[in-house]
């Protein structure tokens, strides 16, 4: 066969792009068609496929636009929803394969512009870096140094590993103290365990002190009461009393006997609070920590929480969420909830569960939970000292 | 237009319509109809780094989904960065290997697995006009086969608590124009079917709250509009309506959540209590006939297949090989190594792909069964290969190989 010979997949191709051409003329409102109109009918997809085969075709008409189109959709991703800003990536790729291919210039300058502009939505500006790198290779070691403290935990990580890569050389040549400040350094970026454990490994060898639940804004502080009954995992939906009220001083009536709440904290470099080595491994059995977080304004931020057991969480007594899952792995991060706050003291609540599996892998009993902003960047209560007035330590 | 004219037209339209749903595709998960067979083919039994390697791609990112093949191009999705939040999807010439486009999109689930497993371990379908590219965090991204995104569904987005901190691994399939997926964990469960132009829900469907992580696979009507979709997991195996949702029918013993049933001359091979062969009635869809089970066949991670009359089952390192029809155990043989990877059959051969990347190939023609090639690739292997155009593709996260003579 001929190289003109139409394949099988060409032929089929064909009849989709015919077909989706009469599509978009048949159905395509009027004033949808300009990129504004466009984009806003894309920026309308929401849950549950609701504006689903606009956004489609609102996809199709505006990837076939010129690459000025680029800024303004980048422009786009804002207050964009995450299922909007995937239609909107794939605008913005189609457009660029189509530029690139076709030997056409891409806005590099505005590109940058935009990149290195902190305010503009943090996956925006890696896609556009993403698409600059395309077709300049300086851009890297042009921005990347500069992302140290990013809003963008993508750029701040590519910052931070390359200091550590820096950092990793010269502590092998034996030029410590030059290692030390680069580590250190790159300290200030870094939020992914990975890389603050590569990091504080070789300071603390240095003899550095690092306040790792500082850095990460690991809520250290608690008072747990318990243990209730979660014998056949059915504790997980009692409301026992602290759901209704969390009263420090009150004697309660739990699974073992009488329960008071008593005071807790974590000294682990990741926030772990380990309920099976600091209290009892007990099994089939619910606690509920309580601690509190001050803000002098009004704000939103991120609980974020890593645990092998079941778990529901409330702040100012509202559950925020809750996640029956029980020895799935822990990690740090492994759950994210946006929250706001109100000005002053904010009660935070965590119901967490334990079931009665007997295996070696499921006996961890633990959680930690950290407060940071949606980089990743902790935030910290604004009277640490206050969080826990009320209790002296429990007695032995 | 002339009259003939006219007549040719048609004649070629129908062609390609018939040619579109008939060729030698590798659509999903273990193949067009995940037999995990792929008749007519015949690709080398022997490779090595430069023994019948037609090409070798470098590739960004995570995988444990196979590579998948429409038409002339070889369809792959990938999971990068620290998080494994960004999604990939890519189209490659099946000729060259040549990177025919890549489009890249944030999961909007959460993207917590375990060490082994990558945001994208479900393997992508199609149906042969769109690719659906599915991932663990339970992002379901609809593409035509040129990259346009048609239309993007965020299922832990829509239900938060869908999600295993293992992570997912079970892959779409699709029946006529609904796509399916079975979304199971201790958190929430549930199974949906979508339209697959719109991604819209045509159904959905609360499931058991345990976490599972076989496939949905297909038992094909000539009525497409009684086409069953089995899904199988800690309770059994429950057969609905593929359109609609509606259940025809329950097994109710309770099923491996790893390796995923298949289905052969109208039976339906279930890894529960070993293997336990089911032949639902064609007359109403509703009564089950145990044909025979064996706890001797139970599966590990790869899930069973049958060949030519047999079936074949593997556990740990041992394949065992019975009669399809009856369950007599004919053969066992042992292979070497962990196996995640399921295999695949062509030209009278059964591919083992280890994890290690060690392939075994064993003929299954005789009375026993015998290896007659072992190949390195060198790579973890933990897909499920496809096969087509006489060639096995394979992929580990760095590189997908097209295995041609």
């Amino acid at each position: 066969m001929g190289n003109s010979t139409m394949t099988r997949y060409d032929f089929t191709r064909l009849l989709g792009a015919l077909s989706t051409v009469v599509f978009l003329m048949n159905t395509l409102p009027a004033d949808a068609a300009e990129p504004a109109g466009l984009i806003s009918t894309i920026k309308s997809v929401d849950k549950k496929a609701k504006g689903n085969p606009e956004a489609g075709r609102a996809v199709a008409e505006l990837s076939r636009a010129e690459p000025a189109v680029l800024l303004p959709v980048l422009a786009a991703f804002q207050d964009a929803n995450p299922l909007a800003a995937n239609y909107l990536r794939s605008v913005v790729e189609t457009i660029v394969d189509r530029a690139i291919d076709n030997k056409k210039t891409l806005p590099r300058k505005p590109l940058e512009s935009f990149i290195t502009d902190r305010k503009n939505n943090p996956q925006a500006r890696r896609l556009a870096f993403e698409i600059l790198q395309r077709v300049d290779v300086t851009v890297v070691d042009r921005l990347i140094p500069g992302m140290l403290t990013d809003p963008s935990p993508l750029f701040r990580r590519d910052a931070v590993a390359r200091l550590l890569d820096l950092a990793e050389r010269l502590n092998k040549e034996g030029q410590q103290d030059l290692a030390g400040t680069l580590y250190k350094r790159a300290l200030q970026g870094a939020t992914d365990d990975d890389q603050v454990r590569a990091i504080a490994k070789p300071l603390q060898k240095m003899g550095e002190k690092l306040d790792l639940p500082r850095h990460f804004g690991f809520l250290t502080q608690w008072h747990i009461v318990g243990p209730f009954d979660n014998t056949g995992s059915k504790g997980f939906n009692v409301v026992y009393p602290p759901e209704k009220q969390v009263d420090l001083k009150a004697k309660l009536q739990g699974k073992l006997g009488p329960a008071g709440w008593k005071q807790y904290r974590t000294t682990d470099d990741f926030g772990i609070l380990d309920i099976a080595k600091q209290i009892s491994p007990y099994k089939g059995a619910v606690m509920y920590c309580t601690t509190v977080f001050t803000t002098k304004a009004p704000r939103s931020l991120q609980f974020r929480l890593g645990t092998p057991n079941a778990w529901k969480l409330w702040v100012n007594g509202r559950l925020v969420f809750a996640n029956e899952e029980y020895h799935r792995g822990m990690k740090l991060d492994q759950y994210s909830v946006p929250v706001t706050l109100r000005a002053g003291s904010n009660s935070i609540l965590l119901k967490i569960c334990q079931n009665e599996q007997d295996q070696d892998w499921a006996q961890r009993y633990q959680f930690q939970i950290r407060t940071c902003n949606v980089s990743g960047i902790a935030v910290h209560s604004a009277d640490s000292s206050a969080a826990l007035p009320q209790l002296e330590e429990p007695q032995p | 237009m002339t009259r003939p004219a006219f007549r040719f037209i048609t004649v070629l339209l129908a062609s390609v319509l018939v040619t579109g749903l008939t060729g030698a595709d590798w659509r999903q998960f273990r193949g067009n109809d995940s037999s995990s067979v792929a008749p007519g083919e015949k690709p080398p039994v022997t490779w090595g780094d430069t023994e019948n390697i037609a090409w070798k791609i470098p590739l960004r990112g995570r995988g444990l989904s196979g590579p998948i093949i429409v038409g002339d191009r070889v369809y792959l999705t990938s999971s990068d960065g620290f998080k494994q939040d960004r999604l990939f999807v890519e189209c490659f010439d099946m000729k060259t290997g040549v990177r025919r486009w890549r489009r890249s999109f944030q999961a909007t689930g959460r993207t917590q697995c375990h060490a082994k497993m990558a945001n994208a371990t479900p393997t992508p379908a199609s149906d042969g006009k769109r690719i659906f590219a599915f991932f663990s965090s339970n992002d379901l991204v609809c593409l035509d086969l040129d990259g346009n995104l048609l239309w993007y569904r965020g299922l832990t987005h829509d239900f938060p608590n869908a999600s295993n901190s293992l992570g997912m691994a079970s892959s779409p399939v699709v029946i006529g124009d609904t796509v399916i997926v079975q979304v199971e964990s201790q958190a929430e469960s549930f199974a949906t079917g979508l339209d697959v132009g719109t991604g819209t829900t045509r159904w959905h469907r609360k499931q058991h709250r345990y976490d599972n992580w076989s496939s949905p696979i297909a038992l094909v009507n000539k009525d497409p509009a009684r086409s069953l979709v089995l899904l199988q997991n800690m309770i059994g195996l429950t057969a609905l309506e593929a359109r609609t949702g509606k259940e025809a029918w329950h097994y109710d013993q309770p099923a491996s959540r790893t390796p995923s049933s298949v289905v052969a001359n109208g039976a339906v091979y279930i890894p529960s209590n070993g293997l336990t062969v089911v032949r639902p009635a064609t007359t109403n869809n509703k009564t089950l006939e145990i044909a025979w089970k064996d706890n001797r066949f139970s599966s590990g991670t790869p899930s069973p297949l049958v060949y030519r009359g047999k079936v074949f089952t593997m556990s740990g390192p041992i394949v065992k090989c019975g009669d399809a029809s009856t369950g007599k155990l004919l053969w066992q043989l042992r292979l070497k190594g962990a196996f995640t990877s399921s295999p695949v059959a062509a030209d009278g051969h059964l591919y083992y792909f280890s994890e290690t990347g060690r392939t075994y190939v064993v003929d299954v023609t005789g009375p026993k069964g015998k290896i007659i090639a072992e190949n390195e690739l060198g790579a973890t292997i933990l897909c499920t290969p496809a096969i087509a155009d006489n060639s096995v593709f394979v992929r580990s996260d760095g590189h997908l190989w097209k295995i041609s003579r």
